[in-house]
């Protein structure tokens, strides 16, 4: 079977009755339309805005004018709307459905955010206009300030990192720096992390020139003191600690194993991604932290827009600050406030540089700072409750079903199940995330934490009603008891209703193909 | 609280469940001296209309570029929008989608970023483009790095027509990273001599055109004695219009091409998001950092998108990843995309002319003034002027006070580099001959109320 594109749209060996039961002439399937790349439909000879002549000029391009335009096919206006609106349609998002990935945080994104932040005084604001035509973007970046320290309990932040990873550079950056300082550079060069990590730990330590060591995954889920205390020394720079950790607990010794630390003359970077479980009830900085990166795309909610763009500011401690880099906001006499955006002299003495070209992600600040005002100190305060009970009432409502690697114990805000309740079914994991596409949910985060053997993390978030959730946990059950009486075909060819069925990856990666490339005429 | 939908009586049906009589019980696991039992000290709740009367003031205290003659560059431009570039990436689907790990419901995603690449590899010449870095300095650390792991050396030779935040970035990144950074003295005049500066040891060559002061320069040369040296040319671009006009860093021989892709799609806001675009030979992709889109067939034999090659990625190889990377710039390059969709090539090259056009005509305009000298030789859409012992970081404020944004003063970004009377100077579509006269008339009056100094 082709499609218009002459491209098949069904696979060799299919049944000629299934075939047949979903044939269309184009392919398409009502609202389901299959949309060609751009450069398929797109022509070079139309154009989608109208540009008028310029009037006569001198080109003064020395000899790099180029001789032709860059070979890419436009399309009108109303078939660029139509072609990114059917592409849209092929997504999942949160205002579709309930979003449960787990460490990813998918919470509502409120569109009065959007809207604050396309005022044209945030959004058609150059980032080097003289800082007196820019103080109420300043003050955003100080009143945003003012929320992070506060409910970190932190005495400075650090806003230029534009997203979790790039905060993780910044405060180990800091960390190297102050280890520099105390003249120790060369030899407290270890930094621990947990089994159970991002990946972004280690890779960020790794690209700083740390070494990396792991600290075993345990039992219980949680990273025991006596097995940091072995790994401590004279040549550890640092722990990178995830709280509440990958497997959705709060580390109970997080307060021992800071001290320790700290004796041993290491920092404490806390992975902040998970800050949304405990915002208004726990201060990081009560715990000993020492840097701590912040996902404003995650905890306040300024969207993942597809995988970005995020924001992650580090909150710092004293000993850590001074190393921050540039630019910062500071308030003047005058109460004017103004930018501090050379390293090595005056306040930024001590900053260990630069990360990134202007002020961070100004777009994001206002987002967050959009929701923090809308939700007030308590509604942050219920927010994280909310999560946390929301992700409690999913574990407890699925625990005679599934099987919970850490036992029965409460969890913060998201639920963790192994693949141990799916022995003897010859059913995975992956079968099950995308048995539940089929039911109309974006699966739960799969195969994390690396700790967890077959893991599936469930994050509701704050954003889900009871309603919502009970659905969930029915589809859940449902799907449970389908897979223990052995309906494999419910799973195996899963899904059937989305709109593709499963990709072959192993392809896409053996014979990489990245780009669209024009066909070559056929002789 | 409007975003949360529980009830009192759906929490206690919940806990009731769950089987404890109170939420704190699940946080039984902080320490309890730690455990907060009072909301924090921070202001109540607000309605949307008292959100929006707060953050409205704060965007008051802003003077926003369209509101004034507007003449800043520098890494970030003003340029118009197509309205719908701004209503399609709100569309839920893309706006409150994550990162597309589960590629059966993320083909919009996956789609318009193979799009994506496609057109960042055809813009810069290059065989193909990841799908976006946070944007053009972070990207210009990342293909440091990327040289310095394909050539195993050490020292990379930065143009002293790169942004200096961009090499700032780069030195900040690279020097933490173990690697040694060359920088070149500042080169108004394009003049400096970086090929004798390519060793044995070097890693890499970065050039940016056209350079932080407009110039534009020819990369071929230095592209063929990096290539004859065993180094690599990574090329820069602050001004993605550029590319409709010049020849690509590709045709010049760059291995590695880094830009800032702000200025298609993307708003100026106050320097971030922005979206990083990030090309290469097809030889180095297994090197790249960040994210790739690539094509594939689902159970059926449809055509469909997965990322890949993710063996690269900090998700799979952990300490030994090409980068640290994870989120990205996904909603900017999808606006790039679109935008680049309405433009196609022939539109880019208009766009690109139109704004060459504006920047000769504002050039002619302000050389014309007595004590302003136009530095450049060729330039696409920004320039530096001279300001005959004027200090431009002043004559900025004045002609601020005087309600236009006149430009960026060299000692903005290079201060105590003795550059103190150069002004960079922007011009794209968006500007009029009012306001180019608008410009001129300011810039002649602040220049004769305060003595060359």
């Amino acid at each position: 079977m082709l499609n218009r594109q002459g491209r098949p749209t069904i696979a060799a060996g299919d049944s000629p009755a299934s075939a047949a039961e979903h044939y269309t002439f184009t392919g398409n399937r009502a609202l389901q339309q299959i949309e060609p790349l751009l450069f398929e439909i797109g022509s070079t000879e139309r154009c989608g805005v109208d540009l008028d002549e310029p009037a006569p000029f001198t080109a003064r391009l020395g000899a790099l004018e180029a001789a032709a335009p860059v070979d890419l096919p436009a399309l009108s206006e109303p078939e660029t709307m139509r072609h990114f609106v059917r592409l849209s349609q092929k997504n999942y998002g949160i205002d579709t459905g309930m979003f449960p990935l787990g460490s990813c945080t998918m919470k509502h994104n409120p569109r009065l955010n959007e809207r604050m932040a396309r005022l044209p005084g945030f959004a058609d604001v150059h980032p080097l206009q003289p800082v007196a035509t820019v103080q109420g973007a300043l003050a955003v970046m100080d009143q945003l300030a003012h929320w992070l320290l506060t409910l970190t309990g932190m005495p400075a932040v650090a806003l230029s990192p534009k997203a979790g990873a790039h905060g993780e550079l910044l405060g180990l950056m800091a960390i190297k720096a102050a280890i520099a300082a105390r003249g120790e550079g060369e030899t407290r060069n270890v930094v621990l992390v947990p089994e159970s990590a991002h990946g972004t730990n280690p890779a960020t330590a790794a690209l700083l020139g740390f070494r990396v060591k792991s600290v075993p995954a345990r039992d219980d889920g949680a990273v025991h003191l006596d097995d940091v205390v072995s790994l401590l020394g004279p040549d550890v720079a640092a722990i990178m600690l995830t709280n509440p950790n990958t497997c959705g607990l709060f580390e109970p010794q997080i307060v021992e194993i800071a001290a320790a630390l700290h004796a041993a003359g290491g920092y404490f970077y806390c992975d902040g991604a998970n800050f949304n479980a405990i915002v208004g009830k726990v201060r990081p900085g009560d715990l000993g932290v020492d840097a701590m990166h912040i996902n404003l795309h995650k905890t306040f909610s300024t969207p993942h827009g597809g995988g970005g763009p995020g924001a992650g500011p580090v909150v710092l401690s004293e000993l850590l600050a001074p190393f921050a880099p540039v630019p910062f906001v500071r308030k003047g006499a005058d109460g004017q406030l103004t930018l501090v955006e050379q390293a090595g002299e005056g306040e930024a003495a001590r900053a260990f540089g630069r990360l990134t070209a202007f002020h961070g992600q100004m777009g994001m600040y206002v987002r967050a700072l959009s929701f923090m005002l809308s939700h007030g100190g308590e509604g942050l305060r219920q927010a994280s409750e909310d999560a946390v009970l929301s992700a409690n009432y999913v574990r407890a409502s699925l625990a005679d079903l599934l099987t919970a690697p850490f036992g029965d114990r409460p969890c913060m805000h998201e639920a963790l199940f192994d693949d141990a309740w799916l022995k003897d079914t010859g059913l995975t994991t992956l079968d099950i995330a995308k048995a539940l596409i089929d039911e109309g949910f974006h699966p739960m985060t799969v195969y994390f934490p690396l700790v967890v053997h077959g893991a599936m993390l469930i994050e509701p978030t704050e954003s889900e009603s009871k309603v919502s959730l009970d659905l969930f946990i029915a589809a859940m059950r449902d799907l449970a008891m389908a897979a223990k009486r052995g309906d494999a075909g419910r799973f195996t060819g899963a899904p059937r209703h989305a709109p593709l069925r499963r990709l072959d990856e192993t392809r896409a990666a053996r014979q990489p193909v990245l780009r669209w490339t024009r066909p070559q005429p056929v002789a | 609280m409007r975003y949360l939908p529980l009830s009192g009586a759906d929490r206690e049906i919940m806990l009731a469940r769950i089987g404890v009589s109170a939420v704190d019980a699940l946080f039984a696991d902080a320490p309890s001296e730690c455990l907060r039992d009072q909301a924090p000290d921070l202001p109540r709740r607000k309605g949307e209309m008292a959100v929006e009367r707060a953050l409205g003031q704060l965007a008051a205290r802003n003077v926003s570029a369209g509101s004034v003659p507007f003449f800043l560059g520098a890494g970030a431009y003003r340029h118009h929008v197509p309205a719908t570039v701004d209503h399609l990436i709100q569309r839920s689907e893309f706006l409150t989608s994550y990162t597309p790990y589960q590629p059966e419901i993320a083909q919009g995603t996956l789609q318009y970023l193979f799009e994506f690449q496609t057109q960042v590899a055809a813009l810069t010449g290059m065989e193909v483009a990841n799908a976006s870095m946070y944007d053009g300095s972070t990207a210009c650390a990342e293909a440091v790095l990327m040289a310095q792991r394909i050539t195993r050396r050490k020292r990379a030779v930065l143009s002293g027509g790169l942004h200096p935040h961009y090499a700032q970035v780069t030195r900040t990144v690279c020097g933490f990273a173990g690697d040694s950074i060359s920088s070149l003295p500042p080169d108004v005049a394009a003049s400096e001599d970086i090929i004798s500066q390519i060793g044995p040891d070097t890693s890499c060559v970065v050039v940016q055109s056209p350079d932080v002061f407009g110039n534009l320069r020819d990369l071929a040369p230095i592209a063929e004695a990096a290539r004859r040296a065993g180094a690599l040319l990574v090329a820069v671009v602050t001004e993605a219009v550029s590319f409709g006009l010049l020849t690509s860093p590709g045709a010049q021989g760059a291995d590695i091409v880094v830009a800032e892709g702000q200025s298609i799609g993307n708003a100026l806001n106050f320097g971030g998001p922005y979206v990083g675009l990030f090309a290469a030979r097809s030889k180095f992709v297994r090197q790249m950092p960040g994210r790739l889109c690539g094509e594939t067939v689902d159970a059926e034999g449809r055509r469909g998108f997965v990322l890949t090659l993710s063996a690269r990625e900090q998700h799979i190889r952990r300490d030994k990843a090409t980068s640290n990377i994870c989120t990205n710039s996904g909603l900017c390059c999808l606006a790039f995309t679109i935008h680049m969709t309405l433009l196609g090539g022939h539109g880019l090259r208009q766009l690109a002319r139109i704004n060459h056009a504006n920047a000769v005509a504002l050039a002619d305009r302000l050389a014309a003034l007595p004590g302003v000298t136009v530095l450049n030789h060729s330039f696409f859409n920004e320039f530096t002027v001279k300001l005959a012992g004027r200090d431009a970081a002043d004559v900025v404020e004045r002609l601020a006070a005087r309600g236009v944004l006149g430009g960026v003063p060299v000692s903005r970004l290079l201060p105590g580099a003795g550059l103190d009377d150069l002004l960079l100077v922007a011009s794209t579509e968006v500007n009029t001959d009012e306001d180019r006269a608008a410009l001129a008339d300011a810039l002649a009056a602040v220049l004769g109320e305060i003595a060359a100094c």
